[in-house]
């Protein structure tokens, strides 16, 4: 029990080289499967635990912290971590058939070593205490993201690589930069220790260059507009499997960062009282949705239109705790929640559809609805959750943000939320229109619903989806305990 | 302490915004990468001139040194090299990639050949 936040890390980093020393096609993908439970159930102990006990602190072979490097836990990334995880364990069993099918068969084995690189990089950039410790995993998990999108069969994959690897590493670098100038003056590279020293030396230059280049890196790493260049074809070219994982993961952890930044180190006060931080950030966040979302309206590719509308969502998170507020900062982490659920559904479900007929054009995919009903309809319920239909685990998180607009009397904040709601129903309706309300055509007769193995993991999430849209005691109820904590703890 | 007697961290400014520079400038996918290796580089000169202490001896304990230089930026930095020298292979090693798909390494040329589609 008590080595379980190291095993978070240690378990899918030693199985990445194990991977590429199996032999076959299968044994790999089993293993992954095997790891991506394991660490799930791990992440599930952990906050078990830290519901039971307050946070967790492990220290790295035996180094007391500060010195050493402290694995710290409380509600906040046990949560982000049981997000991660538990798309990690549907995802992995779904990449089986789906990787597969869009991966040259030698390198099945080092796709799975990269799928487990990146693994092990977020769970690090979770769990870890050091914001050191941090930028190294940022970049284990960036590194092998990259290496996965170059994978895909397009190639115009390679090209988003590269785009995503200088986007990358920029953004990075600028955190590098931020934690080098904040340790140049207080010392430590523990995000507690720092916390408490910080308050004595904010009021210099450094610390506001600090700042800023904090900020505009981790705004590169979680695509926040204009800083979002890399992610649209990113999504859009790599394997599905891929695409399905970090969409619902890794803006998300750096969604998480960018929390932990703000609202640990700096604190509340400090990072939206001394800084202008709330206006720049609430007003990206807005032009960024309704850009992004009338960007996603002209897609001719659905994983593209879904890329733009992972953009437009990440400005709902972004809004929500640039408020500031107990209630922003719930809505935040209850959108980063279930927007993981609803774009893990959708993108696994184009998964399914790229399986079959090895397209995700939005003109191939008339009448598909009628040849593979299952997948279609998981499509159309995840869809149901990313407009915010209520029942759905997408309505919970729209309201919880108008809520916390109104609560700070900013109406016309809860009417653009509102109105870009709408924008999301149009570009979902394209999809659904086409699969559901159009013939299909002659020489796609004979397309067949998705294996099993495929549609199992698909409507796990879909069943996630509608779960967490009527019981919010889990997902809603933990992320305003983390948001008490966060402000609470603030200098 | 005189401006210029922090020469260090002009040289940090400087590397940093000729790298920058190069990789948003230049389209040469190549260069690129080299703009963004000599910005990773700026920022490696500035951790461990943080940790340099005037007057202070290496970091090795010896009998009648009182003043060392502070260690851990440079072993920070050797992390960070590793991260740096990781990046650029991977880089490369994507564009080698790009060359055999596209024949080119222009980027402009990428996106004419890839508007064809």
């Amino acid at each position: 029990m008590d080595q379980f936040p190291a095993l978070l890390i240690v378990v899918p980093l030693l199985a990445a080289p194990l991977a590429v020393a199996l032999p076959g096609r299968r044994l790999p993908w089993m293993l992954a499967t095997g790891v991506s439970w394991v660490v799930f159930a791990l992440a599930i102990g952990v906050l078990g635990r830290v519901l039971e006990s307050g946070a967790i602190s492990y220290t790295m072979g035996g180094w007391e912290p500060p010195w050493g490097i402290e694995l710290r836990i409380d509600l906040l990334n046990a949560l982000v971590a049981l997000i991660v995880t538990g798309i990690g364990a549907v995802v992995t069993p779904f990449a089986g058939r789906s990787a597969a099918a869009e991966i040259r068969p030698q390198n099945t084995a080092l796709f799975y070593c990269l799928f487990l690189l990146t693994y092990t990089g977020l769970l690090g950039i979770t769990v870890t205490g050091d914001i050191f410790n941090m930028f190294v995993f940022l970049e284990i998990s960036s590194l092998s993201s990259y290496a996965l999108i170059a994978l895909g069969k397009d190639r115009r994959a390679l090209t988003a690589a590269y785009q995503y690897l200088i986007m990358g590493t920029i953004g990075a670098t600028f955190f590098l930069i931020g934690v080098g100038l904040l340790y140049s003056l207080t010392g430590t590279l523990n995000i507690a220790d720092l916390a408490n020293r910080l308050p004595a030396v904010a009021g210099t230059r450094t610390v506001h260059t600090a700042f800023a280049f904090l900020v505009a890196g981790l705004g590169l790493k979680l695509a926040l507009f204009p800083l979002h260049l890399w992610l649209p074809n990113a999504y859009t070219y790599a394997p599905s499997a891929v695409s399905a994982f970090i969409a619902a993961t890794a803006t998300k952890v750096a969604v998480y960062v960018m929390i932990r930044v703000l609202f640990t180190v700096f604190g509340a006060d400090y990072s939206f009282g001394s800084m202008p931080l709330q206006p720049i950030l609430i007003a990206l966040s807005l032009v960024g949705i309704v850009v992004m979302s009338l960007m996603a309206l002209n897609q001719n590719d659905a994983k593209r239109l879904l890329a733009y509308s992972s953009v437009a969502q990440i400005g709902y998170m972004v809004i929500g705790f640039s408020l500031a507020t107990t209630a922003g900062l719930t809505a935040a982490l209850t959108h980063v929640f279930n927007h993981a659920l609803m774009k893990g559904t959708l993108f696994l479900a184009l998964g399914a559809v790229a399986y079959r007929i090895g397209t995700t054009l939005i003109r191939e995919l008339d009448g598909l609805g009628r040849l593979m009903p299952w997948t279609l309809s998981a499509f159309a319920l995840g869809g149901l959750s990313l407009i915010g239909v209520p029942l759905t685990a997408g309505f919970i998180s729209k309201w919880y943000l108008i809520v916390a607009a109104l609560e700070l009397g900013w109406w016309w904040l809860a009417a653009i939320v509102l109105l870009t709601s709408l924008i999301a129903v149009m570009y979902v309706w394209r999809i659904v229109e086409a699969a559901w309300f159009r013939d299909p055509p002659a020489h796609r007769q004979d397309v067949k619903e998705a294996p099993l193995a495929l549609l199992v993991p698909l409507w796990v999430l879909v069943a996630a989806n509608l779960w967490f849209g009527v019981d919010t005691r889990f997902s809603a109820g933990i992320a305003a305990r983390a948001a008490e904590a966060l402000l609470g703890a603030g200098p | 302490m005189d401006a210029l007697g922090l020469y260090n961290y002009w040289i940090v400014i400087f590397l940093m915004m000729a790298g920058f520079y190069t990789v948003i400038s230049h389209g040469n996918l190549v260069k690129k990468i080299a703009g963004l290796n000599i910005f990773q580089t700026s920022v490696f000169i500035l951790f461990i001139s943080m940790g340099y202490v005037s007057g202070g001896a290496a970091p090795i304990l010896e009998e009648g040194v009182t003043l060392y230089t502070n260690p851990l930026p440079s072993v920070l930095i050797l992390t960070a090299i590793v991260v740096g020298v990781a990046t650029t292979a991977l880089g490369l090693a994507l564009v080698v990639r790009i060359r055999e798909a596209y024949g080119t390494v222009e980027e402009e040329e990428i996106h004419v050949q890839d508007k064809d589609f």
